[in-house]
């Protein structure tokens, strides 16, 4: 940790967000993912049942979609990391849900008339409804470790600490949605709330990217 | 299996010594229902005792829960449970079914009584198990014929479909209800209008649904928000609760008695005292109706059941 001083401008190139702000949001990424996975079961159950396939179904799509993001997180990571960029992801993340909210009936209608297997019903609508908004979430992970680490011996600390929290994040947004959200609010609104927290922490990593940029280069002078 | 376990345990201390005891006493107090059959399906595990002439289909025993069906193997008609007997209380007001959907096969007796009492019948039952399909079959004497059918189907897209097709049936029970675990998603006013959507202009809905727990009250707000003003059929003996509903305007106490008493020598074969039932039917409004609608937007079932 003290040599970590001398080599900490050689890997972040550009003034970095605070690390409590990139674990935080790592928490925020978690909860929405398991929230919306929850919901997943919910929103598909009135085209394709409530059988264990459909369950598979989703879980298959969310699992690729996150796959996906996370190679295409990685590989935007590697040039120079851009907390703007970070930003962007929980902004598009919170916007590619809105079709689940708006349009899920338009999408799952059309699936539920051509296929009449409910398994193969179910995968089709879920890549159509979930696969986008969950490979940007999926984004976040590796992009957030590419910011948080300064020195290479701290790699596998810092990649070790943003997986806990963003899992822990899932853990608590699984149970909080199958617990009680659904318990008190409408699925609706608990998708409006996970579109909320997304595009509010997009919002709040940009305001402080800008705030620090500015300090940085006053302080530079 | 049947072997007698404690033999196997070695008495070498009080604690082992304690447990042989304790094996011995529950070997003893089940003793006399054997399980003949059970296997872990997709859904649940699914167990088949009998118990002398009474044999049982049960579904996560290791819970708890209780018999699905029932029958007497020497006399196979005889229906056992009031919730399958019940589920007949809505000849009173279609007398004469000629389509009839089934939600929930379990033992098969609900759709074998029909075929039996109106062999000209079409009886469609959806089973979401494969698994309680071939249960059926192999222990409680069902069969399909031409004019008696199984579908492995989740009941929602099922009756979707149906409805997409123009499908009609005149008779319909809702009993996807039993067990640990309600299908939430067949809960709420948005099935219940697809299900309206196949019903003839006559036809009669029957749905086995929970008499206690807050449940109770968001159901009865439900079928009441869709259906209007519905009978509600409840036995002394049973905790179950019927929903009968129709379309148009319900039938008058003595119209129900009437009919109960053309059917009523039909239906002793089976166990059904069908004219004990037009009494038990009620209109009146015993539910909190401030509860809120189940809709596919909101319907926590199997939360609501815990309190």
């Amino acid at each position: 940790m003290t040599k970590s001083k001398e080599n900490s401008n050689s890997l972040a190139s550009e003034k970095s967000l605070p690390q409590t702000l990139v674990v935080c949001m790592a928490f925020v990424s978690g909860f929405t993912i398991m929230t919306v996975e929850m919901l997943g079961a919910r929103i598909l159950a009135p085209y394709f049942g409530g059988s264990l396939s459909v369950w598979g179904s989703i879980i298959t799509i969310f699992m690729l979609a996150l796959a996906t993001g996370y190679l295409i997180g990685g590989r935007l990571s590697t040039r120079s990391p851009s907390p703007a960029l970070y930003g962007g992801f929980f902004i598009g993340a919170g916007l590619t849900l809105l079709p689940i909210l708006l349009f899920s009936d338009a999408v799952m209608e059309p699936v539920f008339l051509r296929i009449e297997d409910p398994r193969y019903g179910s995968l089709f609508a879920s890549i159509f409804l979930f696969f986008i908004p969950t490979s940007i979430l999926g984004m976040i992970s590796p992009y957030s470790v590419r910011l948080m680490v300064k020195t290479q011996q701290q790699s596998g600390h810092v990649a070790g600490l943003l997986f806990f929290v963003s899992t822990v994040g899932s853990a608590v947004g699984t149970l909080g949605t199958s617990f009680y959200f659904v318990l008190w609010l409408e699925v609706n609104q608990i998708l409006w709330g996970a579109v909320g927290a997304l595009v509010v922490a997009g919002g709040i990593i940009l305001t402080v990217n800008s705030l620090v940029n500015r300090r940085g280069s006053s302080a530079d002078e | 299996m049947n072997k007698p376990l404690y033999l196997t345990l070695r008495p070498v201390g009080s604690v082992e010594l304690f447990f042989s005891a304790l094996l011995l006493f529950s070997f003893s107090v089940t003793a006399s229902a054997e399980t003949i059959h059970e296997e872990r399906s997709k859904y649940r595990d699914i167990a088949v005792t009998q118990n002398g002439d009474r044999r049982c289909l049960l579904f996560n025993v290791h819970r708890g829960d209780r018999n699905q069906t029932c029958l007497y193997v020497s006399e196979p008609d005889r229906l056992v449970f009031d919730y399958t007997k019940m589920s007949f209380a809505g000849l009173l007001l279609k007398p004469a079914p000629e389509k009839i959907l089934i939600i929930g096969l379990g033992g098969g007796s609900l759709p074998l009584t029909f075929n039996d009492l109106f062999p000209d019948a079409q009886i469609d039952t959806i089973e979401i198990d494969d698994a309680v399909v071939r249960v059926a079959k192999q222990f409680f004497f069902f069969e399909e014929n031409e004019n008696m059918k199984v579908y492995v189907d989740d009941g929602r897209p099922f009756i979707k479909r149906a409805s997409i097709r123009k499908q009609k049936y005149d008779y319909i029970v809702l009993d996807a209800f039993s067990g640990d675990y309600i299908p939430e998603h067949m809960l709420t006013q948005e099935f219940l209008e697809e299900v309206k959507s196949i019903m003839t202009d006559d036809g009669v809905l029957v749905a086995n649904t929970f008499s206690t727990s807050r449940l109770y009250d968001h159901e009865s707000v439900t079928y009441q928000r869709v259906f209007g003003e519905f009978y509600n059929f409840r036995l002394p003996t049973s905790g179950n609760r019927i929903i009968i509903a129709q379309l148009g305007e319900l039938p008058s106490q003595n119209e129900l008695i009437a009919v109960a008493e053309q059917l009523k020598a039909r239906m002793v074969k089976y166990g059904v005292s069908l004219d004990e039932y037009p009494r038990r039917l009620s209109t009146r409004v015993d539910w909190d109706m401030s509860r809120r609608v189940l809709t596919d937007q909101y319907s926590p079932g199997n939360l609501l059941r815990e309190n």
